[in-house]
C-alpha cells in the first residue's frame, strides 16, 4: 500500500511542477452546473449552478467572460470568468447546444437544431441580428480565425454549409459522411476538419476550394466499426497534430496533421465527446460523458496522466490560464 | 418547451434569410410511391390509445422534406406520391394504375400477402420495394423477394432482443402465453427460437383462448391460468393487444410481464430520447400532431435511405441506388446510436431494438456482452449462416470483421510468450 501511495504523491508533485496555474471549466449536462477543475492538482475545485442542461461553452477574448449554452432555458448565459457570476443573457433561439464565437468576440453563431437555423447574435447589443436557414439538425459550428467563414454542419442533411460572414448567406455546401458532428478550422484557416459520427470518418476539407483533401476512416483493432463514432476535433496552432474524440470507443485519435495519418489512439474515459487544449497546448482535456470524468492527456509523452471525476454528463470544456 | 406561437413570432420578428439555390437549372427528380390500404378499426382492449389510420405516411413525408432540404443544395428533388387504397379496394389493380413506369421506389405499408403480390408483378421487376410494416420472418427467409428491403425488425430480432436482456437479468425461466391468431403463433415461435438460442427454458406454455363467460373476468381468470408453476417472467405473444394487458398485476405469483405487452421490443418508442432521438420526436410531433409510431419510423428510414443513396450516387436509377444501399459505404443515421445498414442476405435493416416499458426505456439491444465477429447488431435475428433466403449477392456486404488489422500470427506469438512467462513463474515459485 505504502509504495503506491508514495508514487501517487510523487506523480502529483511532478504534475504540479510541470503545469502552470490554470483552470478547466466543464459543463455538466445532467447536474445543471459548471465544474471548475484545477488540472495541475487534478482536482475538482467546485461546481457552480448555471441553469437547465448546459452544453456548449466558449471563452471570450482576454478570458474575461464565459459563454454557456443553457439548452433547456433556451438562452446563452454570459458568466464572469473569475467569479462565475451571471453577467447577462443572449437570445439564442430554441434549445441552443453548440455555438461559435467570432475571433474578436463581437458575434456569436448558434445552431438551432430543432428549427434548422443558424442564429447570428450581436454580443454587445445582446440581439439576434439574422437567422440563416441551413440543413436539417445543424450541430457543429466554427468561425475561421480570419473571420471570413462560418462553417455549419447539419447532422441529417450531412453537409457543411459555408456561410460568408460579410453577407450572412450560404455560398457553398460540401457533402460529407453520415452525421457530421463537429467542425474545426486549422489556425492558418487553410483546412476545415469534420468528424462524421455514423460513418466513423474524419474529412479534411480545403477551405479555398471547399473540397475534401482527405477522408480518414478510423479503425481500432478489436473494436467493431459501429463503435467508432468520432465527435470532438481540435488541431494545434502549428498544425502539427490533430486530435479526435471517438465517443463510445473511449479513445482519442492522434492524427499527424502534416501527413494526415492516424498515429495512435489514447484510451480515456467512457463516451469521450469534447476536447480542449491547455493554454500552452501541452495538455489535452477530454469530457467523458458516461464515466462522468475529465481525462488529462500529457501531449509531450502521449500519456493519459489523470482522470478527474467532475459530475454527471460532462459535455463542453474550455481552459484558461 | 415554448409554444408554437412564440416560436413563430420569434422567427417573424427576425425575418429569415433564405437559401439561394445555386443549382436551379438541372434538377434531378426522384419519384417515390407510398402505398397503403385503409383499415377497418380493429377491436381494442381500451380506448386510451386512439386507432391511427395514417401510421407510416407522416414518417415518409418528413423524410421527403429532409431529403428535399439536402436536395436543394445538390440539385435533386424528391416527389412522394401517396396512394391510399380503400378498405374494399383491389391493391394490385390500384398499383398497376397508379405506380407508373417512371416510379422506381415504392414504400409499402401493406400486409405480407399483398406485398408479395405486388413484388411479384412483372412491372415490379425494375422497382425497389421498402417494406415499412411487416415483421414477418418468412418474408425475410424462404419467402424473401430480391426487390424488397425490410425496415422494421423482424419477430426474430425482437424476440432475440428480449432474450438477451432476460439473460442479462438471469430471468431464464419463461412462462409463454400465446393468443389465437396466426401472428401470435408466429411471435410465439420467434420467442421459442430465441429461448433456444440464448439458453432460456420455457417451463410452461399456454394458449389464451378467449372463452367468453359472464362469470369469468380478467382478475379471476389470470390467477387460475398462471397457477401451479414457478417461472421468472411471463412472456406474452398478443400482437393485436387483445388480452396481454390482463396479465400484469394479476398473475398468481408476482412476476413481470414481457413480450408484446409489459416490456416490449420495438423499433421506436415514445420514451426513446437518446442519440438525438428527442429531436426526431419533437419534429414529428410538431408536424403530425401525434407521437411517432414504429411504422412512421420505418417509412421515415425508407425514404431517408433512398435520399442518402440518391445524394451520394448522384443517380435516381433503381439499380445504382440499390447497389449503394446494399454496399459497405451505406451508413444511415437512425437516432439509435449506431449506423444502420441492410443485411445483404435478406434485405433486413440492421438496427438496435429498443426494450421499453410504458413510460421508460429499459434497455437497447444488442445488450452489451452479446458479441458477434462482424457486428454485434447481427446477434439479433437470422444471421447469414442461418438465413434461408436465396437472395442474389448473398454475402455481398458482409461488414468487415472486427480487428481486421490484427495479425493472427502476432497474437499467437504474444499468447505463447505470456504462457511461457507464466510457466517460468510457476516453475520458480513451486520448485
Amino acid at each position: 500500500m505504502k509504495p503506491i501511495f508514495l508514487s501517487c504523491a510523487l506523480l502529483i508533485e511532478q504534475l504540479s511542477i510541470a503545469a502552470q496555474a490554470e483552470t478547466v471549466i466543464v459543463t455538466l449536462e445532467k447536474d445543471n452546473a459548471l465544474a471548475i477543475v484545477d488540472p495541475s492538482e487534478g482536482k475538482l475545485i467546485k461546481t457552480v449552478d448555471i441553469g437547465q442542461r448546459p452544453r456548449g461553452i466558449a471563452l471570450g477574448p482576454e478570458n474575461k467572460y464565459l459563454y454557456v449554452a443553457v439548452s433547456d432555458d433556451n438562452e446563452i448565459k454570459i458568466i464572469d470568468a473569475e467569479s462565475y457570476k451571471l453577467v447577462g443573457q443572449l437570445p439564442s433561439g430554441e434549445d441552443p447546444e453548440t455555438f461559435a464565437l467570432s475571433p474578436a468576440g463581437g458575434r456569436l453563431y448558434v445552431s438551432n437544431e430543432d428549427d434548422h437555423l443558424v442564429t447570428v447574435i450581436d454580443v454587445k447589443a445582446k440581439k439576434a441580428i439574422a437567422q440563416i436557414k441551413v440543413g436539417i439538425e445543424p450541430e457543429g459550428i466554427a468561425v475561421s480565425n480570419d473571420n471570413k467563414w462560418v462553417a455549419s454542419a447539419s447532422e441529417t442533411t450531412n453537409m457543411v454549409h459555408w456561410i460568408d460572414i460579410k453577407t450572412n448567406q450560404i455560398v457553398d455546401n460540401t457533402l460529407v459522411d453520415a452525421r457530421p458532428r463537429a467542425v474545426s478550422f486549422t489556425a492558418d484557416n487553410a483546412q476545415l476538419w469534420v468528424t462524421s459520427e455514423m460513418a466513423g470518418t474524419l474529412t479534411i476539407l480545403d477551405v479555398a476550394t471547399k473540397k475534401p483533401i482527405k477522408k480518414i476512416k478510423l479503425n481500432i483493432a478489436g473494436l467493431s466499426a459501429d463503435k467508432i463514432q468520432p465527435v470532438g476535433v481540435v488541431i494545434d496552432r502549428e498544425r502539427r497534430w490533430g486530435y479526435v474524440a471517438i465517443g463510445p470507443a473511449n479513445r482519442v485519435a492522434v492524427i499527424n496533421a502534416q501527413t494526415l495519418e492516424v498515429e495512435k489512439f489514447l484510451l480515456v474515459g467512457q463516451r469521450v465527446w469534447n476536447l480542449a487544449f491547455s493554454p500552452d497546448q501541452k495538455r489535452l482535456y477530454t469530457t467523458n460523458g458516461r464515466s462522468n470524468d475529465v481525462s488529462i492527456i500529457d501531449l509531450e509523452n502521449y500519456e493519459v496522466v489523470k482522470s478527474v471525476a467532475v459530475g454527471r454528463f460532462p459535455w463542453g470544456i474550455v481552459s484558461k490560464p | 418547451m415554448k409554444t408554437l406561437a412564440t416560436r413563430i413570432i420569434f422567427f417573424m420578428a427576425l425575418g429569415l434569410t433564405s437559401i439561394e439555390s445555386t443549382y436551379a437549372e438541372n434538377i434531378q427528380t426522384v419519384k417515390i410511391s407510398y402505398i397503403t390500404q385503409q383499415q377497418k378499426v380493429p377491436p381494442a382492449l381500451s380506448n386510451l390509445d386512439a386507432f391511427i389510420q395514417n401510421k407510416g405516411m407522416m414518417g415518409a413525408k418528413i423524410a421527403i422534406n429532409d431529403n428535399n432540404t439536402t436536395g436543394q443544395f445538390t440539385g435533386q428533388k424528391f416527389e412522394l406520391n401517396t396512394i391510399i387504397v380503400p378498405v374494399d379496394g383491389d391493391v394490385v389493380h390500384v398499383f398497376k394504375q397508379q405506380v407508373t413506369a417512371d416510379i422506381s421506389f415504392v414504400i409499402s405499408n401493406l400486409p405480407v400477402q399483398q406485398l408479395k403480390q405486388l413484388a411479384d408483378l412483372d412491372l415490379a421487376k425494375d422497382k425497389l420495394f421498402f417494406d415499412a410494416t411487416t415483421i414477418d420472418d418468412e418474408l425475410r427467409n424462404s419467402q424473401c423477394r430480391n426487390n424488397v428491403l425490410h425496415l422494421l425488425p423482424s419477430r426474430a430480432m425482437r424476440a432475440d432482443a428480449l432474450a438477451q436482456y432476460m439473460m442479462k437479468k438471469r430471468w431464464s425461466k419463461w412462462f409463454l402465453v400465446t393468443g389465437m391468431t396466426r401472428q401470435d403463433q408466429l411471435y410465439g415461435q420467434a420467442l421459442k427460437r430465441a429461448a433456444n438460442r440464448f439458453g432460456i427454458k420455457i417451463v410452461a406454455e399456454k394458449q389464451w383462448t378467449h372463452t367468453y363467460d359472464a362469470r369469468r373476468t380478467a382478475s379471476s381468470d389470470v390467477p387460475v391460468f398462471t397457477q401451479g408453476v414457478d417461472y421468472d417472467v411471463l412472456v406474452v405473444a398478443d400482437e393485436q393487444g387483445l388480452f396481454g394487458e390482463y396479465f400484469e398485476y394479476r398473475t398468481w405469483i408476482p412476476r413481470p410481464v414481457i413480450g408484446t405487452q409489459g416490456l416490449v421490443a420495438t423499433a421506436w418508442h415514445k420514451t426513446h430520447e437518446q442519440w438525438g432521438a428527442v429531436q426526431m420526436q419533437n419534429r414529428f410531433k410538431m408536424l403530425a400532431g401525434r407521437r411517432m409510431q414504429e411504422q412512421d419510423y420505418a417509412a421515415y428510414l425508407a425514404a431517408r435511405s433512398i435520399g442518402e443513396a440518391v445524394v451520394r450516387t448522384k443517380s435516381n436509377q433503381m439499380q445504382t441506388v440499390k447497389d449503394y444501399l446494399m454496399g459497405n459505404e451505406f451508413a444511415l443515421q437512425g437516432y439509435k446510436g449506431k449506423p444502420l445498414s441492410f443485411r445483404a442476405w435478406n434485405g433486413q435493416l440492421r438496427q438496435p431494438v429498443l426494450l421499453a416499458a410504458a413510460r421508460s426505456l429499459v434497455a437497447t439491444a444488442p445488450i452489451e456482452g452479446f458479441l458477434h465477429p462482424k457486428t454485434d447488431l447481427d446477434t439479433l435475428g437470422f444471421d447469414f449462416p442461418e438465413s434461408s433466403c436465396n437472395r442474389k449477392g448473398g454475402s455481398g456486404n458482409m461488414p468487415p470483421p472486427v480487428a481486421e488489422n490484427v495479425d493472427a500470427e502476432d497474437i499467437k506469438a504474444k499468447v505463447e510468450k505470456v504462457i511461457q512467462q507464466l510457466t517460468d513463474y510457476y516453475n520458480t515459485q513451486w520448485k
